[in-house]
């Protein structure tokens, strides 16, 4: 042997940083088509992209990066989180005083604390809006209906995440929050009160029970909704997110119209063609899988590779998510109201703003605003993709029968019936006021939403006759809800002061 | 007995279970139901056998001036005694809509979260409230009372002072 073992130990020893990125990272820099596709498929964390992404995904106006949005400012309300974790002590009062030593003593403490709550906020406005975009782009056709359940699930795990992140704090706004939450869990008893069978089936009872642990929000209620917050739905979320991500690829990617790589036109001249050198496709596992692949019965030209294209928009929505919860954050800090009082109600007591519509309703009957016409709500959204059927406009916004002119009159209709409604019973009373004596079972059902709703849902039908499609139905019902949604959250938010009674302006509360 | 029974059948019909089967299929149910019920009996811990609430009654004396229809309401307390010529009652002040703290108005009680509004005998006057305000029960004399705010009594119920 020429050279030595020691001399040899070296060389290796000084080539050992560089051995151990390049066994990193397996495939290379990524410079070449090849190893930009092996860098994703070879990556645990990024193998839940397609090696290439189809031009009409990459467009801003099929996504507006809505999912990304949502999935970027849960992984800040993530790392926020468990930075918070360090401090808080989930226990009455002194949770308070924690939140407090937060706020004040903790470095960076305050800063972080409300990057946490606008992250929170982003996070609910997020998976709104991209839920809106899935439906008025009618993505969550075949094959991707079973998407939308899951979509739908990451959305009540939202809701419940923020629900259950605002009894934390133990302040006034926290503690009577959570008591209205707990007693519309317990509202089934309206119903089973009337029947007379509240002694042998106490849904409502036990609901309560469970959630709060007790009979009052007190310790057990705390260290329950916090085990919730930090650990029950964090990983119900990462589930169904997991789910969630890995269908849309096997789902074949984004939705897009039939005729899209025509609307596209042909790649640019720069774009290296795929396939040409040595095309060696082989069939493997996919001659066992069914269903469809990104690529059957067109031809890849129309993708590019998603590293970098795909990576760096989602990467651009990523710090543009991190921009607003900053901004927001040094904008406004998250409230913090006095320690809870359990003998003094905060008055007004409301909840978060994206449960103010439901409040309203629920300051007519708590049964029906508070559980029926959310049940309903939720029930209505997941059959969505299993009623419409049809082909026409996936992928196009507004797609289908009627289109944005039949969106635009659901919203001026929308918006008429809600006000009506709404307008009517505050200024002349609701069922109570004219009839004292009526049974109480009518005045839990017939809500004003029940009666909002009942005029949607007779409005789409109409609609699904006259334009003879199940679609038209569903947009001219979805636009409508929005409307109603967005009504009712301002007048909630805005119109509602002490005693819920109605006010132009909250300068005009009295002092109390 | 040498023509097959198999050969005859619609390839449509679903083929008689085989024993092989049968076992698997049965040992996989079982699993199922041994796993469904071991989820059961977990769900069965998180609902608490003791609730650990403070303790529901409290001792209280009433002011000898008291007025007639006039409530005492006992500081740190959700409940509102009168006095009048029946007798001793304790209305709760706990809405019975999604369980604010009423507060007292000249007609009675008002609730700050949604709005309904009671009689001073906790009747319901308006709004989304399903019930009346309860009536707790009450006992001892002379001035001297114990409340029970875990014990409904029917309103009308008084105790004769």
């Amino acid at each position: 042997m020429s050279h030595s073992a020691l001399s040899e130990f070296a060389a290796n020893l000084r080539a050992a940083p560089r051995r151990v990125l390049e066994t990193m990272f397996r495939s290379g820099k990524p410079t070449t088509d090849r190893t930009r596709s092996s860098f994703v498929f070879g990556n645990v964390f990024l193998h839940l992209h397609p090696a290439r992404t189809h031009r009409w995904s990459l467009r801003w106006t099929t996504t507006w990066g809505l999912g990304i949005l949502c999935g970027a400012s849960f992984l800040i309300t993530l790392v926020t989180g468990v930075l918070l974790m360090f401090y808080y002590k989930p226990y009455p009062d002194v949770a308070y005083q924690s939140i407090k030593d937060i706020h004040f003593v903790v470095p960076t403490g305050q800063f972080i604390r409300n990057i946490h709550r606008w992250a929170a906020n982003v996070m609910v406005v997020g998976v709104f809006l991209h839920m809106a975009r899935v439906f008025y782009t009618a993505a969550y056709r075949a094959p991707r209906e079973f998407n939308w359940l899951i979509g739908m699930g990451l959305f009540i795990v939202t809701l419940a995440l923020s629900f259950t992140g605002y009894l934390l704090p133990w302040d006034q706004l926290a503690y009577w929050a959570t008591t209205i939450g707990a007693n519309i869990a317990q509202s089934p008893r309206e119903i089973t009160d009337a029947l007379g069978i509240t002694d042998t089936f106490d849904i409502g009872g036990l609901q309560r029970q469970l959630l709060l642990g007790s009979d009052v929000v007190g310790e057990e209620a705390l260290i329950r909704f916090y085990l919730l917050h930090v650990m029950i739905l964090p990983l119900a979320l990462v589930l169904l997110m997991a789910v969630h991500f890995w269908r849309i690829r096997k789902d074949g990617g984004l939705a897009r119209p039939d005729d899209a790589d025509q609307r596209l036109g042909p790649p640019p001249a720069d774009t290296y063609p795929v396939f040409t050198e040595a095309p060696q496709k082989t069939y493997q596992l996919a001659a066992l899988v069914k269903g469809r692949t990104p690529a059957v019965g067109r031809g890849p030209e129309n993708t590019v590779p998603t590293m970098p294209h795909l990576f760096y928009a989602e990467l651009g929505v990523f710090m543009l998510t991190i921009l607003i919860c900053l901004g927001l954050a040094i904008w406004m800090d998250a409230p913090l109201k006095e320690l809870a009082n359990p003998n003094v109600p905060e008055n007004p007591a409301k909840a978060p703003w994206y449960f103010l519509g439901l409040q309203e309703l629920v300051s007519y009957s708590a049964f029906m605003g508070g559980v029926g016409i959310p049940m309903i709500v939720i029930i209505g959204l997941g059959l969505i993709p299993y009623l419409d059927r049809e082909k026409t406009g996936t992928g196009e916004w507004f797609g289908g029968p009627g289109g944005g002119r039949l969106v635009a009159s659901s919203v001026v209709f929308g918006l008429a019936a809600v006000l009506a409604v709404e307008v009517f019973a505050i200024r002349l009373g609701w069922l109570r006021e004219w009839f004292p004596g009526i049974p109480q079972l009518v005045i839990t059902f017939i809500n004003p939403g029940t009666l909002i709703a009942a005029i949607y849902a007779l409005y789409s039908l109409r609609v699904v006759h006259r334009f003879n499609s199940v679609r038209a139905g569903a947009l001219a019902l979805f636009t409508c809800f929005l409307c109603g949604f967005v009504v009712l959250t301002i007048i909630g938010t805005h119109f509602r002061g002490p005693n819920w009674h109605f006010y132009w302006s909250p300068a005009d509360w009295p002092m109390h | 007995m040498t023509t097959h029974a198999t050969t005859q059948r619609s390839r449509l019909d679903p083929e008689p279970v085989s024993r092989r089967d049968f076992l698997g299929l049965a040992s996989l149910w079982a699993a199922a139901a041994a796993l469904g019920v071991a989820t059961l009996g977990m769900l069965r811990l998180p609902k608490a056998a003791v609730l650990s609430s403070p303790s529901k009654k409290f001792r209280v004396t009433l002011p000898e001036s008291l007025p007639a229809g006039q409530p005492f309401i006992p500081p740190g307390r959700s409940v509102a005694l009168y006095r009048n010529a029946e007798g001793v009652f304790a209305v709760s002040l706990v809405c019975t809509h999604l369980g604010c703290i009423v507060k007292q108005n000249p007609d009675g009680f008002a609730c700050p979260c949604h709005g309904s509004l009671f009689t001073a005998a906790g009747a319901v006057r308006k709004g989304p409230a399903p019930r009346a305000l309860a009536w707790h029960k009450v006992t001892g004399s002379g001035g001297h009372y114990i409340v029970d705010e875990g014990v409904t009594v029917p309103p009308g119920t008084y105790l004769k002072a």
